[in-house]
């Protein structure tokens, strides 16, 4: 049980560090200590000193502030990007999984054609038809990602459907929709929590990889991949614009990462190694089952 | 053997209809034809029917369907068609760039075993002591590590301030495969011991190596013969998989350091607009792709045949 107690201040700690940004993204413009978006040639290419603590740009931005409100671009978005494809991924695959025939086979057929393309290669190419901007590649981002939802809730949904529990809620009454919402959901809804959280950090990753290379927030947006991406030139003497947006998306990766990992840890602590973070992990679990016959 | 290969080799027809129908719809969605376009360029105003015309004479006229079976024949024979930017032909560019990304993705996937194999294993069997703590944390560390921030680290520091290495590859150089090489070894590396951690815990925890262990094997005897092989399987999936995300994920690496492969292609095609690019890009990775899921799926057949014909169909 210590263990467990233990388990529990940590999962405390890190769900408020989350909310705890999260409320960042929220109050971002009241937080600043300058205006984020005010040149200030006099002040240019400050290293970070007393008054601005993290330094400013060539235009004499404030990087502090930059962070501070490039978190809305940042990680609000990736966070609202993972709830929007959780549900409607999880949605999808529960209607597959609970429904079978026709349904099933049309939306799982779908979600193999996006699988189909590798990684980020389709995204690529939803940006080359939508053109950039963040919006854009936030839409491209979710169009890839929501079939690894909609497999696990359906793959989850079919091992549920036929268990006892179900059979009994039936037969004392309970209608299609009342058996998802009270006895399907709540039993399959862990991993699909634990897949969401850990996918926070990749989208961000993701989302600011976008941004780096112009494709997703367009300058003069304070995004932090955008940021870095407009000091890459002056590395050599600025390094501190470059790198500070850089550290602040790392920090931000590893509490929400830490967070997926201590919340499955916490649901699950046998299946630590099974339930599937990654598509190759998922892959695993089929095969060596099927394996085993 | 043959059988399930031919077998195989059929059930990515409709894979590779699905991509590339999905390819052609979406770049056919990007706005307007080629015609169109090239008279826009050219920034000369022309009437309705010398639109007509051109488009009359490249088949734009006729409908969806068979515009995309001629464009599939086409396809097949390598013709895809002429870049919008560079007015070379596209099919012929993209095999150019081709072998560059391969290599970069060839050079870190065997820097990245050579790192991740050792340090999970040994992680693995020395599990909750002091090293397997060190390289958790560090492994847990890189795995939010964004490549880019890696890239611009790198450079800062071997690049910039201990002038090591050349900041931009300029070509396919040794020297300059370094640092790319290293970006992406440091992010995957990190993924990867992880896996390798998991994987080996879960084999070692097994019945049939405390079995071996009470017969009196000894225990480096159960590591080769037994569990390395069986955690083979595993380790094999993730590196298709991997290679998948690979192709895509150097797109921002090869930028960074400028390395002429498909990736950098792509991402300039997008900020150029250069449609047939994008669509030759997202087109040949995915068959790419399509192919090296079903080489994993032969091999894991060699390496144990009772994973049989039903159940890896279905991927």
């Amino acid at each position: 049980m210590t263990g467990n107690i233990k388990l529990r201040k940590k999962l405390i700690l890190l769900i408020t560090l989350a909310v705890a940004i999260i409320l960042i993204c929220f109050f971002a413009p009241k937080l600043c200590p300058f205006d984020p978006y005010a040149q200030d040639l006099a002040k240019a290419m400050q290293s970070p000193n007393w008054h601005n603590l993290l330094g400013t740009d060539r235009y004499g931005r404030d990087i502090l502030s930059r962070i501070i409100v490039g978190s809305r671009a940042s990680v609000f978005s990736a966070f609202l990007l993972v709830t929007v494809i959780t549900i409607f991924g999880s949605f999808m695959g529960v209607v597959c999984g609970w429904q079978g025939g026709k349904t099933d086979a049309v939306i799982m057929r779908i979600s193999d054609v996006f699988l189909a393309f590798p990684g980020l290669v389709f995204a690529l190419a939803v940006i080359g038809v939508l053109g950039g901007g963040m919006s854009n590649a936030i839409i491209a981002l979710g169009v890839i990602s929501w079939p690894k939802y909609a497999r696990l809730a359906r793959s989850l949904t079919l091992s549920t459907k036929n268990a006892p529990y179900i059979a009994a809620a039936r037969l004392s009454g309970s209608n299609n929709r009342q058996i998802i919402y009270r006895h399907i959901l709540p039993n399959i809804s862990g991993p699909l929590v634990v897949t969401g959280v850990l996918d926070i950090g990749t989208m961000m990753m993701e989302l600011a990889g976008l941004s780096f290379l112009g494709l997703g927030a367009q300058p003069p947006l304070a995004e932090w991949g955008s940021m870095m991406s407009e000091g890459r030139s002056m590395l050599q003497t600025t390094p501190w614009v470059v790198l500070s947006p850089g550290l602040a998306i790392f920090l931000t990766v590893f509490v929400f990462n830490l967070l997926g990992d201590t919340v499955r840890d916490y649901l699950d602590p046998k299946e630590r190694h099974k339930i599937s973070i990654s598509k190759g992990e998922q892959v695993i679990c089929k095969r060596k089952k099927s394996w085993r016959g | 053997m043959v059988k399930y290969i031919v077998k195989r080799l059929l059930q990515l027809i409709p894979v590779i209809l699905a991509i590339t129908f999905l390819s052609f719809a979406l770049l056919r969605l990007a706005g307007g034809d080629a015609v169109t376009y090239f008279y826009e360029r050219r920034g000369t105003a022309v009437s309705q029917e010398v639109i007509d015309k051109g488009k009359a004479l490249y088949g734009l006229d006729q409908p969806f369907l068979v515009q995309y079976g001629n464009w599939l024949k086409k396809m097949v024979s390598g013709d895809m068609g002429i870049s919008y930017v560079s007015q070379k032909p596209v099919f012929s560019t993209f095999l150019e760039k081709l072998p560059a990304t391969i290599l970069l993705t060839a050079s870190s996937i065997m820097l990245t075993l050579l790192i991740a194999l050792p340090l999970g294993i040994y992680s693995a069997l020395k599990q909750n002591s002091k090293w397997d703590y060190l390289i958790r944390t560090f492994t847990f560390l890189g795995n939010s590590l964004p490549n880019f921030f890696v890239a611009m680290v790198l450079l800062y520091f071997l690049a910039i301030k201990l002038a090591l290495l050349p900041v931009i590859s300029g070509g396919v150089t040794l020297k300059g495969l370094i640092l790319p090489t290293l970006t992406l070894t440091i992010s995957m590396g990190a993924k990867y011991t992880r896996q390798v951690r998991a994987i080996v815990l879960e084999e070692v925890q097994k019945d049939y190596v405390v079995g071996a262990k009470a017969r009196g094997v000894r225990f480096p005897v159960i590591m080769i013969r037994s569990v390395l092989r069986s955690s083979l399987f595993a380790l094999i999936t993730l590196l298709a998989l991997s290679i998948g995300s690979l192709l895509g994920g150097t797109a921002i690496v090869e930028s960074i350091f400028m390395w002429d492969g498909v990736g950098k292609l792509v991402v300039d095609a997008i900020i150029m607009r250069d449609y047939p690019i994008i669509q030759a890009y997202v087109v040949w990775m995915s068959i790419i792709y399509a192919f090296v899921n079903l080489l994993t799926d032969i091999v894991y057949h060699l390496l144990d045949p009772r994973v049989g014909l039903e159940e890896v169909g279905n991927i």
